[in-house]
């Protein structure tokens, strides 16, 4: 068996990153998860958090945002909302969107509409923060 | 026969209405490409959505999610129509429009309640005894993700309480800034190909069993609305560049014909000029032959 497989990543509104890789390392919504070649089918959700692949000697760091994640023994499909090389980042904007959402939380309910939306967009900006600074 | 006046301010008309027809070309092919741009980007993710919503849905059984099949006892479908919001685009709406009328005529007409997107296709059906669900113009700015949620939301809502049996999405799909198809594409029930089931089962005969992570149902319902909305959005991003492209050529051969014509009025006006100088010559000439 191989020991490296695809990694394609998604996004509405960017081309796919599609790259061989070894080890897989990314945020599922029942908690982290790692994938390694010749993993069996797996479908998951994605909560918003850090995701990180290997690929021989090279690594590489993403934020990516809500979305969903196919596996299977070749590749790795991930759709997610947004996906985030450190480099992409603006950790200004970042701080200022997470300091406007933390504002806007003060008010919401738990049974607010917005309020799942306003809490994702929280974790989404802290993991931008987050591989930002840790990029460096 | 007009005079040369008349002429003169034919030449300045057309010349006027050449500035404008280049202008809108230009204006299109700057908003074809940014319009082409976000399609292909967004291409690659709703087919990978489709393909895993298909695989996902293949395997579950039609009544786990409401989204998958049609409770409903009416035979009434809805139809989502995306148009301009302007025209000066060529056929494009006289294109749609004509699909959605056969659209129409398959079904009863009666039995069809329709979303439309585009204030044309809401000036078309304003005076038909057609029945509007909602209408909202497209507005100037580019298709949002936003509407296309607040869209996905209205048609799914009418679905789920059984008001209609099936939905359909009637709209422009972009090929190239020359080519544009008119579709008419269910989204609700969302539909399962057979092949799929068929390669599902032969996988689950290998003795595979995939896993889902919360469950099957959960990441059902959080993925087909989705799947939904995506559908919608990708359906409006089409259309968008469908009209810019629509449009551009439109403008192009406006301003072709319009350079075409001026080259004829220039020539029959040289032409009246000197039958004009030539008649006032012959008097002249006359003239002085007679006093000769």
């Amino acid at each position: 068996m191989a020991d490296t497989f695809r990694l394609e990543i998604v996004t509405p509104a960017k081309r796919l990153f599609s790259k061989e890789v070894t080890e897989v390392q990314a945020p599922g919504a029942m908690g982290e998860f790692g994938v390694l070649a010749g993993h069996t089918q797996f479908t998951t959700i994605l909560a918003p958090g850090v995701l990180t692949y290997k690929s021989g000697s090279e690594a590489g760091t993403l934020a990516v945002g809500k979305g969903y994640a196919e596996v299977n023994s070749e590749r790795t499909l991930l759709l997610v909302d947004v996906a985030e090389t450190a480099d992409e980042i603006d950790l200004d904007a970042a701080r200022s969107a997470l300091a406007e959402s933390e504002e806007a939380m003060q008010t919401l309910l738990p049974e607010d509409p917005q309020y799942m939306a306003t809490v994702d967009n929280i974790e989404l900006n802290m993991t931008r923060i987050r591989v930002k600074e840790g990029g460096r | 026969m007009p005079s040369l006046k008349d002429i003169k301010r034919r030449i300045k008309s057309v010349k006027n209405t050449k500035q404008i027809t280049k202008a809108m070309k230009m204006v299109s092919a700057a908003k074809l490409k940014r319009a082409q741009d976000e399609i292909t980007a967004a291409r690659p993710y709703a087919a990978s959505i489709q393909e895993l919503t298909l695989s996902l849905s293949s395997t579950a059984s039609p009544d786990s999610h409401p989204l998958l099949s049609s409770k409903a006892e009416t035979n009434k479908v809805a139809a989502l129509l995306l148009t301009s919001d302007r025209g000066l685009c060529g056929s494009f709406n006289a294109v749609i429009l004509r699909t959605v009328e056969r659209f129409l005529r398959e079904r009863d007409a009666s039995d069809t309640n329709l979303y439309l997107l585009g204030r044309r296709g809401v000036e078309y059906f304003k005076r038909s005894s057609a029945s509007i669900l909602q209408s909202r113009p497209l507005g100037s700015k580019r298709p949002q993700y936003a509407d296309a949620v607040k869209i996905a939301e209205v048609v799914m809502e009418s679905f789920l309480k059984g008001e209609v049996k099936e939905v359909y999405m009637v709209y422009t799909e972009f090929k190239s800034a020359l080519t544009q198809r008119p579709v008419a594409q269910r989204i609700l029930p969302i539909s399962t190909p057979p092949a799929e089931a068929e390669n599902q089962e032969a996988q689950e005969k290998h003795g595979i069993e995939p896993i889902f992570e919360p469950s099957r149902e959960a990441l059902l319902s959080s993925l087909l609305p989705r799947y939904v909305q995506i559908q919608v959005f990708k359906a409006m991003l089409e259309s968008a560049a469908s009209e810019h492209g629509a449009r551009m050529t439109a403008m192009d051969s406006a301003s072709k014909n319009a350079t075409q014509m001026m080259g004829a009025l220039t020539l029959k006006y040289n032409r009246l000029r000197q039958a004009a100088i030539t008649k006032e010559l012959m008097e002249i000439i006359g003239g002085a032959e007679a006093l000769k």
